[in-house]
């Protein structure tokens, strides 16, 4: 009896915790979803609700060449830093994870300074730089300050990877004949590969999203966050809440084919 | 035969580590180039003119700390409200089923992925004069005139939460994963109540998940620019924009160094004193 009583009294918690937990993915999902509505409406500001439907602030975004430039350029950056931070991060994680050297430790802990700092504070010191360089406005030079950012989320990401690894599976594909590159090439880059991606997704969103360091960087040429800034900053039109939204559909079509992507790798070898 | 077959392999297992610490260096001059030394530079600036003056400036006068304390201030009631609500999501998330678990993790990960411009740009719509809140009120006949909940730090506060806490979510989660199952069961077998059990057994186990997430949290609300930037309207002032002002604004380059190298001091410190506080629990 007494048993029961408190099988019940946890039920009776377990239904609060879930109307909690309803109510905070509503305040997390919320925001998110108002943006949809308010792209499509046809009114003049942002108002809800809308007094009509409408494409008109799709197509704004599209007719306006500031918006696509301004696009296009974040996509370059993000690409850029992508690749970039891969090439660099790939070979220092190897490094990290599998040598023994002097000072390793502390490599491996000043990699995450970069999220530490306060973005600000870097976003001026790098101002700093850049303006006596001659390097304000340049796409390459936003990527390479993007790098800075995004390589502790790679190094983390391709670490965790590593330290699963099993190197035996390396040393018997090398036992078996394999030479060093047909080695990396059959056996630790497909099981290395969902970290990969986890670690490319990762610097192409850090660089795609970024506005501090841009919006001191990026000159008059936009990036994509720069742009919309300035524009909440400016006009109350919800020229802003269709590319929110637009971002809002591409960021879950991505985590989608992420999850598609990360899925296991079950047997690597046999191929 | 076997063994010749194998050999070379075993031999070359310092293929394994090639220079591993050459490895390091492409990552190495990229920090060095645009990470220590720009830092470097904003502290000799602060300290240009000689002496402690730009840092004189900042400390004395009481402008500048008030907004340091409300920095802190704002920092320390988002970090609260984050861990509030974050376990119980993060408890929920590492106790259901596996099709709950994965409803709700979406949940979590989409509005993380999400740019926090965005979601700032979202609560602006939401908490706008004719935003959603503001209707709703009006529509149902509890108010006449909308209320004025942008440019407060209501807005602030609320847009920060929203941002920061799949940040207090995640390591609370990772935490609760790694309790045996068998160790509440045992607990309410033996006749625990629930707070109890969740004050001796879920609590210890997951304070390095509490202390990770309050730390990553606590230490990137110190530095928030683009949130109090657009939810306050200029009306709440946090130490990030007073830096970004004086170098856009006033192009003063040694205060907003001086400004810079105290902000740095603090998150570090906070930084120190939290992990700290870890490795001591970790030790008892």
């Amino acid at each position: 009896m007494k048993g029961q009583g408190r099988q019940r009294g946890a039920g009776a918690g377990r239904i609060l915790l879930r109307f909690v937990c309803g109510l905070i993915f509503a305040f997390l999902m919320l925001p998110l979803l108002v943006l949809f509505p308010i792209s499509f409406s046809s009114g003049s500001y942002l108002r809800f609700p809308p007094p009509g439907f409408s494409l008109k602030w799709y197509a704004r975004y599209f007719d306006d060449p500031t918006w696509i430039d301004a696009t296009y350029r974040s996509l370059q950056v993000g690409a850029a830093t992508t690749v970039l931070a891969l090439l660099i991060g790939i070979p220092l994680a190897f490094g990290l994870a599998r040598g023994r050297f002097r000072g390793r430790a502390l490599i491996e802990n000043g990699i995450s300074a970069p999220i530490i700092v306060p973005h600000i504070v870097l976003s001026i010191a790098i101002y700093g730089l850049f303006s006596r360089l001659g390097l304000i406005g340049e796409w390459y030079g936003i990527a390479v300050a993007h790098t800075v950012l995004a390589l502790p989320f790679v190094v983390i990401v391709l670490l965790s990877g590593l330290r699963d690894f099993d190197t035996s599976l390396e040393l018997a594909a090398r036992g078996l004949g394999a030479g060093p590159i047909d080695a990396a090439r059959t056996v630790t880059l497909p099981i290395l590969a969902p970290s990969v991606y986890s670690a490319a997704f990762l610097a192409f969103i850090t660089s795609f999203d970024e506005l501090v360091v841009a919006m001191f960087i990026s000159g008059a040429n936009m990036t994509l966050p720069k742009k919309m800034f300035d524009s909440i900053m400016s006009e109350i039109e919800p020229t802003v809440a269709a590319v929110s939204a637009m971002q809002i559909v591409l960021i879950s079509a991505l985590l989608l084919l992420g999850t598609w992507l990360r899925r296991p790798v079950k047997a690597p070898l046999v191929r | 035969m076997t063994l010749a077959a194998t050999t070379p392999a075993v031999a070359s297992r310092s293929w394994l580590r090639p220079g591993p610490f050459a490895l390091t260096l492409p990552a190495l001059l990229l920090l060095t180039l645009l990470f220590i030394l720009p830092l470097l530079r904003l502290f000799s600036l602060s300290f240009a003119g000689g002496g402690f003056g730009w840092y004189e400036k900042a400390l004395t006068g009481g402008l500048y700390t008030a907004i340091l304390y409300r920095t802190f201030e704002i920092a320390g009631i988002v970090t609260f409200f984050s861990l509030m609500i974050g376990y119980p999501v993060a408890f929920l998330l590492a106790t259901t089923t596996p099709i709950w678990h994965a409803i709700g993790f979406a949940f979590v990960m989409l509005p993380l992925w999400t740019s926090v411009l965005v979601r700032t740009y979202a609560w602006m719509v939401l908490l706008g004069r004719n935003g959603i809140i503001n209707r709703v009120l009006i529509d149902s006949g509890l108010l006449d005139t909308p209320l004025s909940l942008l440019n407060s730090r209501l807005a602030v506060i609320l847009g920060m939460v929203h941002v920061m806490l799949p940040f207090m979510i995640l390591p609370i989660y990772s935490a609760l994963t790694r309790i045996d199952p068998d160790l509440p069961k045992a607990a309410r077998g033996l006749g625990a109540s629930a707070a109890r059990i969740f004050t001796t057994i879920y609590l210890p186990l997951t304070l390095r998940g509490i202390i990770a997430g309050v730390m990553l949290v606590f230490v990137v609300s110190l530095g928030f620019y683009i949130t109090p930037a657009l939810l306050g309207g200029g009306k709440v002032m946090m130490f990030a924009m007073v830096i970004e002002q004086q170098v856009r604004e006033f192009l003063a380059w040694n205060f907003a160094g001086a400004l810079s190298v105290i902000l740095l001091a603090v998150t570090l410190m906070m930084f120190w004193l939290l992990n700290k506080g870890v490795a001591r629990h970790l030790r008892d």
